[in-house]
């Protein structure tokens, strides 16, 4: 058979590829070890690739056979009988230029695009900062009683970070205080939960205003018999657990410091279920997740890799 | 021999009124080829049986014309900040000359525009319009509607009042929810862990220059393509087999129903 061979295409952008990919993905997931590790990668093949690529010009003999589609039936007979041509015929001017347009095009897109596209996806995953959230004295809070507590998370950034939580003192356990604090994001999508219960003046109860860092801070007092979304309809003990509806684990919860008899909510975290109640409860908890992620069986393989948290 | 008949005065001056219109056009013509391309554009051969439906594609496009020349008029007014979005909405719809009539039409006419993509997505599928050689174009009317919902999910989130704001929640998390990618998709959208200062503009940048370029692009490309490959007979159509409405065979449409023989330069 006189079939004429192509040559396989070069293996090595491949590596080049997936070394970028490491390289990007480890400024996400850890700066420090996968990043120089992606970029050696992306270095190594990006170096076998340009030596493969740049072989012909070179002067080294290419382990392909003579490429032979578009000749006609005549032309093979002509190519052979070229022979091993000097480097100018094999290659010219005009291919040399058509290289460098490419090369150089490639380059200076390369340079151009990579800052754009890290100004462009990575400041929202740089950076991200806790804030940490005075809500006033502790003793604003009788054991036993909920609040719907709404605050700015980042009073630098106004009315759009005004978050709200359910607190209830718990009382002491042992000798240390505690308090059940409840975010009130829907673990369906995200909507805001509301109490199921009566609140402020039905019950003959003044809500309290406490001004800190973090804008005026407004404690309601209410009496919830569960909570529940209105957007799909997801219901939730006073626990935060799911009862029924659509969400896929309980309501995330707030970890919490008292300091100089202060009420300071750290940051959040997801909780599965709860067993028990009040200070005596035992909280499943797993790092943050978003609404709607699944954090344990089998679901949680679908969400290996999550974006860094504050 | 007769003496050439003298032109009359009238005639003398209609010819050069029709000179003096002319010339700028065939200035033009001469410098850009731009008048018969657009003649090539318009007067297109086309079966001799298309049906009204076959100008519901047509219909997508004005809507779409209509969606960016009303969005750049109100983006002059709108202030995509979360301080300002909804006041600046107020202003468009209570204060600025005709600012309810420019926003009630982009408002209303990106309903028309999902409605008729749908419309003209149906009367592909029905007239079997998305068969060989047609598939590219079927592919890149796919996008086109991806990225006509896009231009929806974001635009709903500009008036930043608690409709958009919850509705854009919920859309986000919906996002956050796609395995693998999800959290980070959601988190790219929000422009950071929380929906914040930072959201707002995104989505407007996203609405307003991202996704428009896209469509626009992606608009030539599918007008490219029917340009190239014609426009399909209805499927009752005779003609569809290469004859005209006698049942013989015709030679004169032939070109129109092997697209293929089209744009290879050596017809029309």
């Amino acid at each position: 058979m006189d079939e004429p061979h192509i040559p396989l295409p070069t293996l090595w952008p491949l590596g080049f590829a997936v070394g970028v990919v490491v390289a990007l993905v480890g400024l996400i997931v850890d700066p420090q070890i996968v990043s120089p590790i992606g970029a050696g990668i992306a270095v190594v093949f990006g170096y076998l690739w340009a030596r493969d690529a740049t072989a012909e010009m070179r002067g080294h003999a290419v382990a392909v056979e003579p490429e032979m589609r578009d000749f006609g039936t005549a032309a093979p007979a002509a190519v052979a009988a070229e022979g091993p041509a000097d480097t100018a015929t094999k290659f010219p001017r005009s291919r040399f230029l058509e290289a460098a347009t490419l090369g150089l095009g490639g380059v200076i897109g390369g340079i151009v695009t990579v800052p754009v596209a890290g100004f462009a996806l990575l400041p929202g995953f740089i950076g991200q900062k806790r804030h940490e959230v005075d809500l006033g004295p502790v003793a604003d809070f009788p054991e036993g009683k909920w609040f719907i507590s709404t605050f700015m998370d980042n009073p630098a950034e106004g009315a759009v970070s005004r978050r709200t939580a359910f607190i209830r003192n718990n009382g002491l356990l042992g000798n240390l205080p505690s308090f059940t604090i409840i975010s009130n994001r829907c673990a369906h999508l995200g909507c805001p939960v509301q109490a199921n219960g009566p609140t402020g003046a039905i019950l003959g109860e003044k809500n309290v205003v406490e001004h800190t860092k973090n804008g005026p801070i407004l404690l309601r007092p209410v009496v919830p018999a569960g909570f529940g979304c209105p957007c799909h309809g997801g219901q939730y003990d006073t626990e935060g657990n799911r009862t029924a509806g659509p969400p896929v684990r309980a309501l995330d919860r707030y970890a919490f410091d008292i300091r100089n008899g202060r009420l300071i909510l750290l940051g959040m975290y997801s909780v599965t279920h709860v067993d028990g109640t009040g200070a005596q409860a035992k909280i499943h908890k797993y790092k943050l997740a978003g609404p709607g992620e699944h954090i344990d069986g089998i679901e949680q393989l679908l969400y290996p890799l999550q974006p860094p948290h504050h | 021999m007769a003496a050439p008949r003298r032109k009359s005065k009238a005639q003398i001056r209609r010819e050069q009124v029709l000179a003096a219109v002319n010339y700028p056009v065939d200035w033009l013509e001469e410098r850009s080829g731009l008048v018969g391309g657009v003649k090539y554009f318009l007067f297109r051969k086309v079966p001799a049986d298309t049906n009204w439906m076959q100008t519901l594609g047509s219909a997508t496009l004005t809507a779409f014309i209509v969606q960016a020349v009303t969005g750049v008029i109100l983006a002059m007014y709108y202030k995509p900040s979360p301080h300002d979005a909804y006041s600046s909405i107020q202003n468009i719809t209570d204060h600025v000359t005709m600012g309810w009539l420019v926003r009630g039409m982009h408002k209303w006419g990106a309903s028309v525009f999902i409605i008729l993509m749908f419309f003209h997505m149906a009367r592909v599928f029905l007239f079997g319009a998305y068969k060989y050689p047609r598939e590219l174009n079927w592919i890149i009317g796919v996008l086109l509607l991806t990225m006509g919902m896009a231009e929806g999910f974001t635009g709903y989130l500009l008036p930043w009042d608690q409709t958009a704001y919850w509705a854009s929640v919920v859309g986000i998390n919906l996002n956050g929810t796609g395995p693998f990618i999800g959290p980070f998709l959601a988190q790219f959208l929000r422009g950071g862990q929380e929906i914040g200062g930072n959201t707002l503009p995104i989505f407007y940048s996203i609405h307003m220059l991202l996704i428009p370029g896209a469509i626009i692009g992606l608009i030539t490309l599918h007008l490219y393509l029917v340009i190239r490959l014609g426009v399909t007979s209805p499927p009752w159509s005779k003609e569809a087999a290469g004859r005209d409405r006698s049942g013989e065979p015709s030679t004169v449409r032939a070109g129109l129903t092997q697209p293929v023989a089209r744009g290879n330069g050596d017809s029309n």
